[in-house]
């Protein structure tokens, strides 16, 4: 991977589930549709509960009020990332919000699956927690080449897990891009 | 070397002699399975992918279930049933189980089964993650996102990890008052909502192959809480029984290799069980119902794959009889035979509906419901700071509605108990003494 993701970062905590990514109301929406797909931008990481949200002070929204995209880029978690249902409007809306990364110790299956699969995020895997290390709005970016995380608002960088298994698909761009290229679609 | 069950499926699935924990493999899909939430972008993905005039892969093994946002009148909701009913149309599927007709099922995981979907030895991939509840068949069965499912229309194929397997065996008969779901939320605040990722988890022992199939099935719903692939029980009489009365598919059950190489077990004596919950806000958060004893609700909720079953209403039925709620009850079956059913078992001489209408219970339609919230006139919604004991499987912030509510999970027997009380209440109060007696005789 030689992508370089860079922007600011939005911090949460362990076991953000699929249902705080992007509550179950708001799954009426059209994918495909232009006008109406937008809208898991602007509810995308609504349900995580206010003081959890933009860690470490809390009440910063992912997405601000009235607006589709946001203004991060970046977000980190802790362990179990994306668990719950397996709703691909999760990682979907991430996407659709402008995040390009996910860092976190650790990941849900399906989520991280559906990430890669989908092509929407990079689900990327720290082996330090950075929950403490990194705060909402910090300057962040992710050299996917040498697999570290710079903060460059403390000059701090913190290794990153390699892709593994997954590599040829995220690079591909997905598993139809993936499938196309090796032939079986 | 041996082999576990899920490996020997993904093994015949693949068409190889064998298989490790930790391979990749593609595996030929038996079954794909999806609903009105994932259908709709799922379809939208086959077309973009494969052409507007695409034809999936086999008709004959796409199953599509409307259950989630069914009684409501968000338009985006109804939308999506529309989109199905039109792709079924157009695809002439024979297993589309429309909203609004006789066909219509409600909540895909408890249809499945009655349906006859769930087939020993094969494998099943569902566009939602309680899939893993067909497991208790002896089926591979996981759940899966909509690029996944399109990828799957229009191939037949998916790849899959080879997962490790965990097993969790239950020594000895289960007493009376411990219901399957008490094992379950045991055994996730135990091993955490990560503890089997990426794993599958085999349940065994006397304790629950002696259990029926809604009991077995109560425990593979469960396992994507501890945030397991899939759940798996080795199939039985039991099991074939329950799946010939519903199909002529020729299936061909596989069982675990002796000895094969487990990522653990872990071993439990029944008779040491207690009733359990999970506190707000985790499906691992576990208390005994004796340390929670007495604390304050606002609702009860029986209902959804977990707990919408027709024996779990029979469980809630012997306690709930001749009481008054003390607390805003809703009972909401999980398919339409289980509604149908509940006017048709009668326990004590009445049937199970007369007893819930009569204790002051809201009665709801077959669907999904308030498990996950949903649009916001979804019947039992949790709206505000409702504090909720529920049969249901989740208990994250804002799963079943609003983020201010608390919500506990526990067995039918404890939401009744707790539903005629208003406090979280142990269910030994309310059921007859007599079956206690076998209580400490188990193992």
């Amino acid at each position: 991977m030689d992508k370089t993701i860079k922007g600011k970062a939005f911090v949460v905590g362990n076991d953000i589930d699929t249902d705080q990514i992007i509550p179950a109301e708001h799954l009426v929406y059209s994918l495909d549709d232009p006008e109406e797909r937008r809208f898991y931008g602007r509810y995308s990481l609504s349900g995580v509960p206010e003081k959890e949200s933009g860690l470490p002070n809390g009440g910063i929204p992912f997405t601000a009020p009235d607006k589709f995209k946001s203004e991060f880029k970046v977000i980190i978690g802790g362990k179990n990332f994306g668990c719950g249902s397996s709703r691909e409007h999760a990682p979907f809306s991430l996407m659709e919000a402008g995040a390009e990364a996910v860092v976190a110790t650790g990941y849900a299956r399906i989520f991280y699956r559906n990430a890669v699969d989908g092509g929407f995020i990079i689900p990327y895997e720290s082996h330090d927690d950075l929950i403490g290390n990194i705060s909402t709005g910090d300057e962040v970016e992710i050299d996917g080449e040498l697999n570290i995380i710079k903060n460059f608002t403390t000059g701090k960088s913190f290794p990153l897990k390699k892709l593994g298994d997954v590599i040829d698909i995220v690079e591909a761009g997905g598993i139809f891009k993936y499938a196309a290229k090796h032939g079986m679609i | 070397m041996s082999m576990t069950l899920t490996e020997k499926i993904l093994a015949k699935a693949s068409g190889r002699t064998r298989v490790d924990a930790g391979e990749t493999v593609w595996v030929n899909v038996d079954i794909l399975m999806t609903h009105d939430v994932c259908g709709p972008p799922t379809i939208g993905i086959f077309k973009r992918e494969f052409g507007d005039d695409a034809r999936v892969w086999d008709k004959d093994k796409v199953v599509i279930i409307p259950d989630h946002y069914i009684f409501t009148n968000d338009k985006y909701a109804n939308r999506n049933v529309d989109i199905l009913r039109a792709f079924a149309a157009e695809q002439d599927l024979p297993h589309y189980y429309d909203v609004g007709t006789e066909r219509y099922k409600g909540v895909c995981h408890v249809a499945m089964p009655e349906e006859g979907f769930t087939r020993p030895g094969d494998v099943l991939f569902g566009t939602d993650s309680h899939t893993c509840t067909a497991g208790a068949f002896g089926q591979f069965a996981t759940g899966i996102g909509n690029t996944d499912a399109g990828f799957i229309l229009g191939t037949g194929k998916l790849w899959v990890k080879v997962p490790e397997t965990m097993k969790f065996i239950f020594e000895g008969e289960i007493p009376p008052y411990i219901m399957a779901k008490d094992l379950i939320l045991q055994i996730i605040g135990d091993i955490g909502v990560d503890g089997a990722t990426y794993r599958a988890m085999e349940f065994a022992g006397d304790g629950v192959m002696r259990m029926d199939m809604e009991g077995r099935m109560t425990l593979t719903n469960m396992v994507i809480e501890g945030g397991g692939k899939n759940g798996v029980i080795e199939p039985d009489e039991v099991t074939f029984d329950y799946v010939r009365q519903r199909t002529d598919y020729d299936f061909t059950p596989l069982f675990n290799d002796p000895n094969p190489k487990y990522h653990s077990v872990r071993r439990y004596k029944s008779a040491d069980l207690q009733p359990m919950v999970a506190k707000p806000h985790s499906p691992d958060n576990k208390a005994t119902v004796t340390e929670v004893r007495g604390t304050r609700l606002t609702r009860a909720y029986i209902g959804s794959c977990t707990g919408g079953k027709i024996t779990d209403f029979e469980a809630a039925a012997k306690i709930i009889k001749g009481h008054q709620v003390g607390v805003e009850t809703y009972v909401v079956p999980a398919t339409t035979l289980v509604r149908e059913q509940l006017k048709t078992t009668y326990f004590d001489g009445e049937t199970l509906w007369n007893i819930f209408e009569q204790a002051g219970a809201h009665m709801g339609e077959a669907s999904c419901a308030a498990c996950l919230g949903g649009p916001s006139d979804t019947f039992g919604r949790l709206q505000s700071e409702e504090i909720c004991i529920s049969t249901t499987n989740r208990n994250f912030p804002g799963r079943m509605g609003s983020k201010k509510a608390q919500v506990y999970l526990a067995s039918p027997y404890t939401v009744a108990a707790s539903a005629i009380t208003g406090k979280i209440t142990d269910p030994r109060e309310y059921l007859p003494v007599e079956e206690d007696v076998s209580a400490g005789g188990a193992s």
